[in-house]
C-alpha cells in the first residue's frame, strides 16, 4: 500500500542510525579528524549493546529489571564506542599517523569485533540458547510514547518512535548549538580550521581534538545501538547494518558540517535508502537497485556543487584530514 | 630541577636509515603478534603457540593452500599497485573497490554478449579494452573534479564504490535469466572469453602481479611522469613554480590508476571467478590502500605488506574453521596487527626526548 504516513515513520525509523553516525562525524570532523572508521565504530556499539544486554539478560532471568536492562546495554555501548574512539585518537593525535588509513583499520577492526561475537557469542560463553535474541531487552529501548496511537496521524508521524530516536534529535540540536553558539564551540571550529593558529591562541588542541573524536565516536556508536535494539528487535545477523555507516559519512558532506540540518537530511537519505520498496516497478525487480543509488548520487552531487559555488561557510573543516604537530612549520 | 620544559619533547626525525626503520616495524609487528595471541587466548581458551600454528597450516598448509594464497597476494598487489602512483600524489584514491567493480561489470558484459558475434581472441582482447576502459572512466569522473573544481576526492571515490556496487547489483538483476538475481558461471560450457589458463588457474593472475610491479616501480622511479607525480605529491606549487601542468597530472595519474583497477577486475573475471558479483572485490579497495600506505608506496615492499595481510587473513580463517567461530575472527587480529603497525611509523617518523632530571637541556 501506498501510505504516506507509513513511509515518513520508515523513513525516520532507518534515519535515526544515519542522525547518530552523522552527527558524530560531525563533531569529529569539526576537530580536523576525518574519521573513516565511524563504519566500524558503529559496529561496536551495537554489538557491546548486545553483548551487555545478553550477559543481563540471561542472568537475571525472570527478575529481569526494564531499568538495569536500559541501562546495562546503553553503558557498554558508549564504553565500546568510546574505546573505538580512543584508539582512533591516540593512533591520529598522539601519535599522528594517517587518518585515512587508521580509520580503514578501525573499520575492518570493528566490522570483524560486530560480526565476530554477533555469530560466536554464545559458544564462546557456553550459553544454551541457539540465536541470540534480546526481547526484553529490546523491548527496554522500543518504550516510547504510548498514548501515539490515539493521535491519529500525527501521533504515528512525530510520537510513534522510542526514546532513543529522540535522544538522537536532541543530541544533533545541541551539538548544533554547541558548535555555532558556544565558546566551546568557536575553539573546535578554531582547531579544525587552522590547528597552528589555535593554538598560538592558547587552545589545547590536543584535548579539543581527543574529546571531540571520543564524543563523535559514542554519538555514532548509539547509532549502532539504536539499529540493533529498535530496528532489529534485539537480533543480530551478520553484516545485516550493511553500508550504513559510510551513508552517514556521505551525510556529513551532505549537510555542510550541520548537525541541525542532519536532522531532516538523515530523515530524506533513510526514506532513499527505503524508497525502492515503495516504488512501483512491477516485474522489473533490476530498477530497484538504481534506486538504492540515490543517496550516494546525491551525496556526489552536493559534494561537487559545494566545490563549485565555493563559498567559504560551505566548505569542510580547512585541515580536515591532516595530522597537527607544533613543530612543523 | 627545571620545571618548564616538558616531560616529553617530541622532534621530527630527518633520517633514521633503513635497518632502524625496519627493526621498528619487526618490533610491532612481533608486540602486534603476542597482543593477537593474547587475544586469541581470552576468546577462545587456546594455548597461543597452536594458534600460531594453525595460523601458519591454514596458510601454507598445502601446495593448494599455498596457490591459493599467491592468487590472492597478487590481486591484493595488483589493486595496490594501481592505488599507489595516486597517493604518491596525495590523492586519495578510496575508490578501488569501485574501480575494479566497473572492469568487472564490462568483463562480464563483454562475455556474455559479444560471446556469439565475435571470434574467441578478438572478445578477449575487446573485452580487455573494455575493461581497462570503465575502470579508467571511474577514476577519471573523481579526478576531473578534483582537478578542475577541488572537489574533495576522498569522498567522491568513496562514494562512487556504492554507485559502482549498485549497478553491478543493477545489472546482475536485469541479467539473470530465472529472476534469483545471480548471473552464475558465465559460458560455463563453452568456455568462451574466458582466459587461457597458464600452468595452473592460480597462475595468472601471478604472472600480472609480477609485471605489473616491476612495470610500476620503473613508472615511478625513473619516468618523467613518475617524477611529475611526486613533485605533485610534495608540494603543488612547487609543481607549478617549475612548469608541470598539476591538473594534467592528477587526471593522468587518476586515468593510470583506475585503468589498472579496471585490468584487474578484468583478470578477475575472465581468469578466476568467470561470473559477476556485487561482494567480489570483497573491499580490495580497502585492504590495498593500507597495502600501499605501509609499504610507503614501493611497490617491491609491498609485497610484503600485501603478503602480510594475506596470510592473516588466510591463517585466521583456518582457526575459526577448525574452532566452528565466526570468520571475521580474520579481521580483528587483522585489524589489531594494523594498529601497531601503523602506530610504529610514529617512532621512525618523530623522535622522543625525555626530560632530564638534571638541569642539563637537550638539545
Amino acid at each position: 500500500m501506498f501510505n504516506i504516513v507509513t513511509i515518513i515513520q520508515r523513513a525516520v525509523v532507518q534515519g535515526i542510525p544515519l542522525l547518530f553516525g552523522s552527527t558524530g562525524e560531525i563533531m569529529t570532523e569539526k576537530s580536523g579528524n576525518l574519521n573513516l572508521g565511524t563504519a566500524g565504530t558503529m559496529y561496536v556499539g551495537a554489538i557491546c549493546g548486545v553483548i551487555g544486554g545478553f550477559f543481563y539478560e540471561n542472568s537475571a532471568g525472570a527478575a529481569f529489571n526494564p531499568i538495569l536492562g536500559t541501562v546495562i546495554p546503553l553503558l557498554s555501548a558508549i564504553l565500546g564506542s568510546l574505546i573505538m574512539g580512543l584508539i582512533y585518537s591516540f593512533l591520529t593525535i598522539t601519535l599522528r599517523a594517517n587518518q585515512n588509513v587508521t580509520g580503514l583499520a578501525l573499520t575492518t577492526f570493528g566490522v570483524g569485533i560486530g560480526n565476530f561475537f554477533g555469530g560466536s557469542l554464545i559458544k564462546i560463553v557456553g550459553a544454551d540458547v541457539p540465536t541470540i535474541v534480546l526481547s526484553k531487552t529490546s523491548a527496554c529501548f522500543k518504550a516510547g510514547f504510548g498514548f501515539a496511537g490515539d493521535l491519529g496521524w500525527f501521533g504515528e508521524i512525530f510520537l510513534s518512535y522510542s526514546w532513543l530516536a529522540y535522544l538522537a534529535i536532541v543530541i544533533a540540536v545541541l551539538c548544533g548549538f554547541i558548535l555555532r553558539r558556544t565558546r566551546v564551540g568557536l575553539h573546535l571550529r578554531a582547531v579544525g580550521e587552522s590547528p597552528a593558529t589555535a593554538d598560538a591562541a592558547g587552545i589545547s588542541v590536543t584535548k579539543y581534538k581527543y574529546i571531540a573524536t571520543c564524543a563523535g565516536s559514542v554519538i555514532a556508536g548509539l547509532g549502532g545501538l539504536y539499529y540493533i535494539m529498535d530496528y532489529a528487535s534485539g537480533v543480530w545477523s551478520a553484516d545485516a547494518f550493511g553500508d550504513r555507516g559510510w551513508l552517514a559519512i556521505a551525510l556529513v558532506i551532505f549537510t555542510l558540517w550541520r548537525p541541525t540540518t542532519s536532522i531532516w537530511a538523515s530523515i530524506l537519505f533513510g526514506g532513499l535508502y527505503i524508497l525502492h520498496i515503495f516504488i512501483p516497478t512491477g516485474s522489473n525487480l533490476a530498477v530497484k537497485e538504481l534506486y538504492k543509488m540515490l543517496p550516494y548520487v546525491i551525496t556526489i552531487i552536493v559534494l561537487v556543487i559545494s566545490s563549485l559555488r565555493n563559498k567559504r561557510e560551505n566548505q569542510p573543516p580547512a585541515s580536515l584530514g591532516l595530522p597537527y604537530f607544533r613543530e612543523d612549520r | 630541577m627545571n620545571n618548564k620544559t616538558p616531560l616529553i619533547h617530541i622532534t621530527r626525525r630527518m633520517d633514521i636509515g633503513r635497518p632502524r626503520a625496519y627493526t621498528y616495524r619487526a618490533i610491532a609487528i612481533l608486540l602486534a603478534f603476542i597482543v593477537c595471541g593474547i587475544v586469541t587466548m581470552v576468546l577462545t581458551g587456546e594455548n597461543p603457540f597452536d594458534v600460531y600454528k594453525a595460523m601458519f597450516t591454514g596458510a601454507l598448509g598445502s601446495s593448494r593452500k599455498i596457490w591459493a594464497l599467491l592468487q590472492n597476494l597478487a590481486i591484493l598487489l595488483c589493486v595496490g599497485l594501481a592505488l599507489a602512483p595516486a597517493f604518491r600524489m596525495r590523492f586519495w584514491n578510496l575508490g578501488g573497490d569501485g574501480q575494479v567493480l566497473a572492469g568487472c561489470i564490462a568483463a562480464a558484459a563483454c562475455m556474455m554478449f559479444l560471446s556469439d558475434a565475435l571470434p574467441h581472441a578478438l572478445l578477449i582482447v575487446v573485452t580487455l579494452i573494455a575493461s581497462v576502459l570503465s575502470g579508467a572512466l571511474w577514476g577519471f569522473i573523481p579526478a576531473f573534479f578534483k582537478a578542475r573544481w577541488g572537489t574533495n576526492e576522498t569522498l567522491f571515490t568513496l562514494m562512487m564504490n556504492y554507485v559502482a556496487a549498485q549497478l553491478a547489483s543493477f545489472f546482475i538483476t536485469s541479467w539473470s535469466k530465472d529472476g534469483s538475481a545471480k548471473i552464475g558461471i558465465i559460458n560455463q560450457n563453452t568456455q568462451i572469453g574466458w582466459f587461457p589458463e597458464i600452468g595452473n588457474k592460480y597462475m595468472m593472475f601471478i604472472i600480472v602481479a609480477v609485471i605489473l610491479t616491476v612495470l610500476m616501480f620503473i613508472y615511478m622511479r625513473y619516468t618523467k611522469h613518475g617524477y611529475e607525480i611526486s613533485v605533485v605529491g610534495e608540494s603543488e606549487r612547487t609543481a607549478k613554480y617549475i612548469g608541470i601542468k598539476v591538473r594534467k597530472v592528477i587526471i593522468r595519474t587518476m586515468l593510470i590508476s583506475g585503468a589498472i583497477c579496471g585490468l584487474t577486475g578484468f583478470f578477475m573475471v575472465t581468469a578466476k571467478d568467470h561470473t559477476l558479483t556485487t561482494t567480489m572485490v570483497g573491499g580490495r579497495g580497502f585492504t590495498a590502500v593500507i597495502v600501499a600506505w605501509l609499504a610507503k608506496f614501493n611497490p617491491f615492499t609491498m609485497i610484503l605488506t600485501a603478503f602480510l595481510i594475506v596470510f592473516l587473513s588466510q591463517g585466521c580463517n583456518q582457526i575459526t574453521t577448525a574452532l566452528e567461530l565466526d570468520s571475521a575472527f580474520g579481521d580483528i587480529i587483522t585489524g589489531i596487527i594494523l594498529f601497531f603497525i601503523i602506530g610504529s611509523e610514529f617512532f621512525i617518523n618523530y623522535k622522543i626526548h625525555f626530560r632530564k632530571s638534571s638541569k642539563k637541556e637537550v638539545a
